[in-house]
């Protein structure tokens, strides 16, 4: 039936059998992708790779052959290869900054962490100078402790 | 058996096709005798005629290039018969989208830390000014998607990977001399 030829058979100028090999992928609206499949591997080797697999497989198979195949058209010196290296250099790229952003956090939380150390510090020679009687929450205020106006302390 | 142009020995080529290996032969560069898996990948999955084919359209300066790359998409074929060089471009796009989470994250860390973390009332470090010393917030994401599908022309295969990692690259990954910065490329 000449008017249900798939793709590849049309672009081969032959008889689609009941059991084409290559029907189900190559549907006769989308001629070009068989044709860049054609151009890259050829249909014997697209019908090989295709038998070798179980069927669930071979749709995807049709995929990735037709995704390859588009790239090295448009790319014949690397093809998809090309993208994979690109990619590489992006994720270098893309960890660089990420350690670098890193270790500023860890400049930032050193400060951070040192700025409560000198606070506690802080606390505990205030506390340790005042008389035990001193220490009352009244003793405190008499201080300034805890007010926020009289925070600043002379540190020995 | 006929010496190949270097004089020595067929190339792998003409020595899996069981011919003379003629001097000119366009294989005899690229497919030495001693790599016989390399063209035996290609031509198992490109077939000697279309490698012709492919070579003769490229100046003779690519070809070893192209080599190179239709030897890797054949033996990543070979490895993965469904999913070939496609599987490692998934897996390296799913890779760059979880470090471009981990850089938004860290990005938010970040600003957080200058802006909101380090109060202004606090006794300068005496090797360092929390303020002064604050390195700009890279709060613009690398825009890797982005130029990931331009590059690709929209490439973007969402399947599961067979196996996860690439393969090592058999040649120098940087071969027109591109910036580190992943500029736009021409197709590399």
């Amino acid at each position: 039936m000449i008017s249900g030829r798939c793709a590849a058979c049309k672009y081969l100028r032959r008889r689609c059998p009941s059991h084409c090999i290559f029907s189900p992928y190559f549907p006769p609206n989308d001629p070009q992708r068989f044709a860049c499949v054609h151009r890259i591997y050829g249909a014997s080797n697209v019908g090989k790779m295709l038998l070798k697999l179980p069927p669930h497989l071979r749709a995807q198979t049709a995929d990735t052959l037709y995704m390859e195949a588009k790239c090295r058209i448009q790319d014949p010196v690397y093809g998809c290869v090309g993208i994979i290296s690109h990619l590489h250099q992006q994720i270098r790229i893309a960890e660089s900054q990420l350690a670098k952003t890193q270790a500023e956090i860890a400049v930032f939380n050193s400060i951070a962490r040192e700025a409560q150390v000198q606070e506690i510090e802080a606390d505990s020679n205030f506390f340790k100078n005042l008389l035990p009687e001193e220490i009352t929450a009244a003793g405190l205020r008499s201080y300034g402790y805890g007010s926020p106006s009289t925070q600043t302390f002379k540190f020995n | 058996m006929a010496s190949s142009s270097s004089y020595n020995s067929p190339c792998a080529a003409c020595k899996f096709l069981r011919r003379k290996c003629m001097p000119g032969c366009i294989f005899a560069p690229y497919f030495p005798p001693e790599e016989p898996q390399k063209f035996a990948n290609v031509h198992k999955i490109f077939g000697a005629s279309n490698v012709t084919k492919l070579l003769n359209e490229l100046l003779p300066h690519q070809r070893e290039d192209a080599v190179n790359s239709l030897a890797y998409e054949a033996e990543a074929r070979v490895k993965d018969p469904v999913y070939g060089c496609v599987g490692a471009i998934s897996f390296l796009q799913r890779q760059i989208q979880r470090l471009q989470k981990e850089l938004d994250a860290a990005n938010a860390d970040l600003i957080r830390y200058a802006y909101n973390e380090i109060p202004p009332a606090l006794p300068p470090h005496p090797g360092l000014n929390p303020v002064q010393s604050m390195a700009p917030a890279r709060s613009r994401p690398i825009q890797l998607s982005r130029r990931v599908d331009n590059q690709a022309g929209g490439f973007n295969y969402q399947q599961p990977l067979a196996f996860p990692l690439p393969y090592a690259f058999p040649w120098n990954e940087n071969p027109s001399g591109n910036n580190d910065e992943g500029g736009s490329q021409d197709g590399m």
